[in-house]
């Protein structure tokens, strides 16, 4: 029987091409990845429906589950001048290394009792604190400085850090956004919720996760284009 | 003359395996993956009532009791809710409970009190400029996520008048009313 000679091939495959495929999409990676920002806390947001992104410059209390409340600022020369006025005010006594640390770190969740202390710590060994020991700011319903620090801090800082209007363009005190733990007891963020209150802050934003919008809902057909009834 | 015969034959260029070379870039891929966030948080922009102590009389009144709905937000993500505020010791509401499921959950409320509300204008009880008006008082059992699932689905359903408020003592009894009669 004649037998079919098959021309023998080499079974060697040019990887040329999948290299170039795995390095752009690396390439890719690379440059669209952004690192989590450091965080004091962990915290698990619910999720909503809104679309709208975070702006930048937002001053940011976190409110884990066991209603430790923590307090952050972005930008550094408000930073600065907030830890300034703080350490004049409440005759704290920092060093400059101290208030360096303020600077560079994520977030306070210490009472003002405790701040030279937690400063003295270098930032890394501040989140180390915050995970474990940090008891948070103490916050109350009240509008009192020495018992409510948090609205001791919200004060000051809002003095300090401005945000320019979209629209108008003018300067006005910066925006405050609430990243709370779904699993906070509503008395906590009550808490929190009323301290803004009394400093004259009604309008803020709850960070969020996403989630879809529910089909055949008011908000779906609103998203569709179509005009809401 | 004598020819150097090369093996192999005609010569072309070095060949590299770049096998490890394709490892190592997945590697690194499937680590940016991983790391990256994709879905960044979102802001969800609330607007609070203001608190003022004599704001808030004028403001009890201009709600009709027709077009309230009140929901109090107690423990385990329950929802109760009566239609009205509830005021009048005389006449009190029935409290019905009710869950955050998709179906049969508290959007069926929003959307049946929206509806109710949309008739009423119809048969003249309510004029046209009337809009329902919901009123959130979560209980100390609540949590964080009730609120914000609550004001959530003030947006999915499209409810522009509400307003996170305290809990009264007699919204307390209500809820310990309802908890009596239905043993779980």
């Amino acid at each position: 029987m004649p037998k079919i000679k098959l021309p023998r091939k080499s079974t060697h495959i040019d990887m040329t091409a999948m290299c170039d495929v795995a390095f752009l999409l690396l390439t890719f990676f690379m440059l669209a990845t952004k690192f989590k920002p450091s965080e004091p806390v962990e915290v698990l947001t619910p999720a909503s429906t809104s679309t709208k992104p975070i702006p930048e410059g937002f001053m940011l209390i976190t409110l884990d589950k066991t209603g430790r409340v923590f307090f952050a600022v972005d930008d550094i020369n408000a930073k600065k001048a907030i830890i300034q006025q703080v350490n004049k005010e409440k005759n704290l006594g920092l060093s400059d290394i101290e208030m360096i640390n303020y600077v560079n770190g994520a977030g306070v969740g210490v009472p003002f009792s405790q701040l030279k202390a937690y400063l003295a710590l270098t930032p890394s060994k501040q989140t180390e604190y915050d995970r474990s020991k940090a008891t948070g700011i103490p916050t109350d319903t009240t509008a009192s400085f020495t018992s409510n620090e948090l609205a001791y801090w919200v004060m000051t800082a809002r003095y300090h850090v401005k945000s320019t209007n979209k629209t108008t363009g003018e300067e006005e005190a910066g925006r405050l956004a609430i990243k709370a733990d779904g699993e906070a007891a509503y008395p906590e963020i009550n808490k929190v919720i009323t301290t803004l209150g009394k400093q004259k802050v009604f309008r803020f934003s709850f960070i969020t996760d996403m989630k879809g919008v529910p089909p055949g809902t008011a908000l779906a057909a609103e998203r569709a284009g179509q005009k809401p009834e | 003359m004598a020819e150097i015969e090369v093996k192999g034959g005609k010569k072309g260029a070095p060949r590299i395996d770049l096998t490890p070379m394709v490892d190592l870039g997945f590697l690194l891929i499937t680590f940016f993956m991983f790391t990256t966030t994709m879905s960044k948080p979102k802001a969800m922009e609330i607007q609070m009532p203001f608190k003022d102590e004599k704001l808030k009389e004028e403001e009890k009144n201009k709600i009709k009791n027709d077009a309230a709905l009140t929901l109090l937000l107690s423990k385990d993500h329950r929802v109760y809710y009566y239609n009205g505020i509830g005021d009048d010791p005389t006449k009190p509401p029935e409290v019905q409970v009710t869950y955050f499921t998709p179906k049969d959950g508290i959007r069926d409320v929003l959307i049946k009190k929206k509806a109710t509300v949309k008739s009423l204008i119809t048969q003249g009880i309510l004029t046209a400029t009337d809009r329902p008006v919901v009123l959130i008082k979560p209980d100390v059992n609540s949590t964080t996520e009730d609120l914000i699932n609550i004001l959530d689905e003030m947006t999915i359903n499209g409810i522009q008048v509400y307003a996170v408020v305290d809990i009264t003592p007699v919204d307390k009894e209500f809820i310990t009313a309802t908890e009596a009669a239905n043993p779980q």
